[in-house]
């Protein structure tokens, strides 16, 4: 019998598409969350993060396997679970004190001891005086401190935040993150476990005593470890940053078998089904020649780490240009090392026009969806065909926001490489003719 | 020296001292306190006269100190009206919302009852409701009541059910997660969140019942002849005698009772639906009403919550609350409720063949004359339709740019243009075809005037919206490069107002396919003048009761507007939202 507050037993989600199709979101994980402990959940965009958490509270139910509460299914007695919510999700028109208020009208709690509550709740995160104001009329850390209050006041089991800090400028972020641990660490809240889930590397290392890793397509478990650093967390200590490198290196190979977690030799886990079909990162051309350039002339190598530094970047916007690089051939990344390939300093050195011949190359040797529009046009009389075409076969593969995302890049590349024009009023790829535009030949 | 006692010390100074002290913080509440009779006194007479007997032939008279107590009439019948359609639309809108199944079938059957046009209604609605209080004024009342409701509803519920379906995920989760019952999720989540939308088309609503009510208090359904006292029927009767002194006293009085309610009702709560709005950052120019302020600062009123509005909200809140904790476990579609569901929709069904049924076989009696008449007047109409649309984005095109790209005229011309939009064209025609009739143009032509009568308005308003949106940045760069004249017509203000001024074309042209039925004929001094017409038709079918005509000529009319919708404005709309669009 284990001690565990939730257990998740072979979860599994499907997303049915309206046209019938079933999108695999997260494939069947286990997982066990038990008191005293910080859970984080990193993984890339639509990883199926919010998905798995939402699975946990009970607000979605699986598309098979169960969660247990207490041993108990989580569909037949609501959880005590309280979430905090990346866009806030106050209500506008409810004043701060209504809105921590509001879950409590909810159980039932009587009018004088649900103010004496809220009250107390406000005074924990800092939002005394604030009682009386709306939540547009005050900053985003503080609203989300409002997100906090209303997440406290039930004293909820556990606590679930969806990327609490996303949404708020650094500083603002850094100071409400101090302060969770703070108020967690001194047990001033009534929580026995706080389940987080972030895109950030570093966010995850300096909170989490255990950090999973989620892959993508379909969402599963890459890596399950505990950080055993004491808090509080120095950033620049040798550990914390060999933990952000082995948590980018999982991240930045979604291929590869994770190595081993620093400190602890575990055994590989369970190999993970592959997905064929070549997924575009979501990256635009002009963040591509800006990456390139920068590597060229940096000397043609850098670490990872450091470059989203340099970049001023979050590693995970960046990780999208670089892997678009690597596609291209353009650079290849090697354990956190990103290295420029002859292609790239080519690529880096040419001039606009040459540019954009090197990149039509580089995308009709390498990008699959783009030979396929190409080819497909070329054998069309009229050289072009409408977006449905791609959309029904992306359809196949991905969810529609991942369409969506798939289809937009494939335009963005396929444009600026002149491989083809969109033409969105009527829905349909034109075959280009670049050198009918650049040379206008023989006319009449 | 003692002062004597007794009735010389009263003077008028010490007796007007001797009166209760009217400070001025008490002046709302004793206004509450006047109110509160005055309604008190007009319920009591209005039941006296509604549960009467049954007077089909109510003398209107012409005076003008008739008038207040009309306006009152008329007053009652729009209110009584608007709240059942808020009723309708709360419950439409929430099954709408939520049941998947029902949603499939009631939205686009929504998309039909709304263009179909609100005369139409009429016979069968009177019909209905007089044979179901045989003997009572009642009947009558319901039915002119239910007739400007068909007018009124349609709108609102859609506007409701799409405000539903854009709640942010998260919000509603937030409300999931931390157990809330349906009602705090509805006052506290969903009504919320709709009441922007529904404010605003609720006044549009309520502005349109004033344009039917001409036709709804007072009408002739084959040999019977109905009429209920009110400012409809008094502007009517006016007009078919053709005494211009009395149509001017009653557009008068219908637009200082639209002004009024403008003050005393959508002001105040426009300016309190303001706190409704999602957005992230304070906005500068909130509006505001001195009546809400007024109301505000009431003791009475303030007592009043108190003592009555929060024990309430807040025992409602928690015996719901207590409800929804009892039943925790997941909601499990009971048997009974399954089998209530299906029992409803096959007798839907059921109806709705047998109804189907009874149509074609109706149908089947036209004859080729009728369906000739059908075809031309489709034909007519449709061309004085769009006739109507042109020349009123010709006009409202420029003022509306002017009067946006102006703050110092859009201060004075906005609430002049929205006092002119609220009088209803109905109650112009008579003037304008007393002119008409005078500089010898026919109704044919005449029509078209009073088309654009009622839907201008409707265009004009988008217009300067749009223009108001076009960002200062914009303009500025326009200047910049020197981009003057039909260059700046043609990159700047045509695409930035585009996809307003469809939306205004979208209104106004539903709007006019709607007035075409009273501007096309018309009663006026014993004659009846008409011009070929598929409004013309409707009227003329429900003047002497020939249903199969009458329907006939709505599902034409129907099946034209929403053919309209579907192959032109929908697409216009796509293309505002994809090519147009402004984004800031
Ligand atoms: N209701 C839904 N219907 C269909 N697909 C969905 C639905 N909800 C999520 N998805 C898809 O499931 C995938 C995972 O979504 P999820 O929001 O869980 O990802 P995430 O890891 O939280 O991403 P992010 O970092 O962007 O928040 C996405 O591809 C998304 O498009
Ligand atoms: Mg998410």
């Amino acid at each position: 019998m284990s001690d565990a507050i939730i257990q998740a037993r072979a979860v599994e989600k499907f997303y049915t598409q309206p046209d019938g199709n079933r999108i695999e979101v997260i494939a069947p994980t286990d997982l066990d969350v038990s008191a005293g402990k910080i859970i984080c959940l990193l993984g890339p965009s639509g990883s199926g993060k919010s998905t798995f958490l939402r699975m946990l509270t009970g607000l979605s139910t699986p598309s098979s396997g169960e969660v247990l509460w207490h041993g108990k299914p989580v569909g037949n007695e609501p959880p005590n679970v309280a979430i905090v919510f990346q866009s806030f999700a106050l209500f506008p028109w409810l004043n701060v004190l209504q809105n921590v208020e509001a879950p409590l009208e909810a159980r039932g709690v009587a009018p004088i001891e649900r103010r004496k509550r809220a009250l107390k709740t406000l005074d924990t995160v800092g939002l005394d005086g604030f009682e009386t104001a709306y939540p547009k009329e005050l900053s985003g850390g503080m609203k989300q401190r409002v997100g906090f209050a209303r997440a406290l006041v039930v004293e909820p089991e556990v606590l679930f935040m969806d990327e609490p800090f996303s949404a708020l400028d650094v500083l603002t972020a850094e100071t409400l993150r101090r302060e969770l641990l703070e108020l967690w660490l001194s047990k001033k809240m009534p929580t026995s476990a706080i389940f987080v889930v972030t895109h950030n590397i570093e966010e995850a290392v300096l909170l989490a005593d255990r950090v999973i890793v989620l892959g993508k397509n379909p969402g599963r478990i890459r890596s399950d470890f505990e950080i055993g650093l004491a808090h509080p967390r120095d950033r620049k200590s040798g550990k914390f940053v060999e933990f952000v490198d082995y948590i980018y290196k999982i991240m930045t190979q979604p291929d590869a078998e994770p190595a081993n977690v620093p400190g602890q030799v575990r055994p590989a886990s369970t190999k993970p089904p592959r997905q064929k079909y070549q997924m575009l990162p979501h990256a635009r051309t002009a963040g591509i020649s800006g990456l390139l350039e920068i590597l060229n002339d940096g000397g043609g190598h850098d670490d990872l780490y450091r470059l989203a530094e340099k970049l001023a970047m979050d590693v995970d916007d960046l990780l999208p240009i670089i892997e678009s690089a690597t596609i291209l051939g353009f650079a290849t990344l090697t354990e956190g090392d990103v290295q420029i390939t002859l292609e790239g300093i080519a690529f880096a050195e040419a001039d606009i026009q040459a540019r954009k011949m090197l990149f039509r190359e580089a995308a009709l040797k390498h990008v699959a969806i783009l030979q396929c529009i190409e080819s497909v046009l070329k054998a069309k009389a009229d050289h072009s065909i409408s977006d449905e075409f791609f959309h029904d076969i992306l359809d196949e593969h991905f969810s529609s926001d991942e369409v969506e995302r798939q289809f937009e890049t494939a335009m963005n590349w396929g444009r600026y490489a002149e491989i083809f024009d969109h033409d969105p009023q009527n829905a349909r790829l034109v075959l280009s003719e670049p050198l009918v535009e650049i040379h206008p030949a023989t006319k009449p | 020296m003692k002062k004597p006692h007794g009735t010389a010390s009263l003077t008028p100074y010490r007796l007007w001292s001797l009166l209760p002290r009217l400070e001025p913080a008490r002046l709302p509440d004793l206004l509450m306190f006047g109110a509160a009779i005055a309604l008190f006194y007009g319920l009591i007479m209005v039941a006296r006269t509604w549960l009467g007997p049954f007077t089909p032939q109510v003398e209107i008279s012409r005076s003008a100190w008739a008038l207040p107590a009309y306006a009152c009439l008329s007053l009652l019948r729009i209110t009584i009206a608007y709240v059942l359609s808020l009723l309708f639309t709360l419950a439409y809108g929430y099954i709408a919302a939520y049941n998947a199944k029902a949603e499939r079938f009631m939205i686009p059957l929504l998309d039909v009852l709304q263009s179909i046009p609100v005369l139409s209604f009429l016979p069968g609605v009177m019909l209905a409701m007089v044979a179901l209080f045989p003997s009572r004024q009642l009947g009558v009342e319901l039915g002119a009541i239910l007739l400007i409701f068909t007018g009124q509803v349609w709108n609102m519920a859609f506007s409701f059910y799409s405000s539903l379906k854009s709640i942010p995920r998260d919000m509603r989760e937030a409300a999931r997660i931390y157990g809330f019952s349906w009602w705090q999720r509805f006052v506290e989540v969903e009504l919320p969140y709709a009441a922007i939308g529904l404010v605003w088309n609720s006044m549009m609503s309520v502005a349109g019942g004033w344009f039917f009510l001409m036709a709804c208090e007072m009408f002739v359904l084959g040999s019977r002849d109905f009429r209920l006292p009110g400012l409809g029927s008094y502007l009517q009767t006016a007009a078919s005698e053709g005494d211009t002194r009395s149509i001017l006293w009653g557009v008068a009085t219908m637009i200082a009772v639209i002004v009024l309610l403008d003050q005393f009702i959508w002001r105040p709560v426009i300016a309190w639906a303001e706190k409704f709005k999602v957005e992230q950052v304070e906005s500068s120019d909130a509006p505001h009403s001195w009546v809400l302020d007024l109301m505000q600062h009431s003791r009475s009123l303030a007592q009043l919550k108190k003592k009555a509005l929060f024990p309430l909200r807040e025992s409602l809140m928690a015996y719901f609350a207590r409800k929804h904790n009892a039943t925790k476990s997941e909601s499990v579609k009971s048997p009974r409720n399954m089998w209530i569901a299906r029992i409803a929709g096959i007798a839907a069904i059921a109806f709705i063949s047998y109804a189907v049924a009874r149509v074609i076989a109706m149908l089947a009696g036209t004859t080729h004359a009728e369906a000739g008449e059908l075809a031309l007047g489709l034909g007519a109409t449709f061309l004085r339709v769009n006739i109507a649309l042109l020349l009123g984005a010709l006009w409202t095109i420029p003022v509306g740019v002017m009067i946006g790209f102006s703050p110092r005229l859009a201060r004075i011309a906005q609430p002049l243009a929205q006092i002119a939009a609220s009088v209803p064209a109905t109650a112009l025609f008579p003037v304008v075809l007393l002119v008409l009739i005078r500089l010898g143009g026919g109704l044919g032509i005449g029509s078209i005037v009073l088309l654009l009568l009622g839907t201008q308005w409707y265009i004009l308003f988008n217009v300067i919206a749009g223009a108001m949106a076009i960002p200062t940045d914009l303009k500025e760069a326009c200047s910049i490069c020197r981009i003057t004249g039909w260059q700046r017509w043609r990159k700047l203000i045509l695409p930035g107002i585009f996809p307003y001024l469809v939306t205004g074309l979208v209104t106004a042209s539903g709007g006019a396919w709607n007035a075409s039925i009273v501007a096309e004929y018309f009663h006026f001094k014993g004659q009846t003048y008409f011009t070929a017409g598929l409004g013309a038709t409707i009227s003329r079918a429900s003047d002497s009761g020939d249903f199969t005509l009458l329907l006939a000529s709505t599902m034409v009319m129907a099946a034209m507007v929403v053919t309209t919708n579907r192959l032109v404005w929908r697409r216009l709309y796509r293309l505002a939202e994809t090519r147009f669009r402004l984004e800031t």
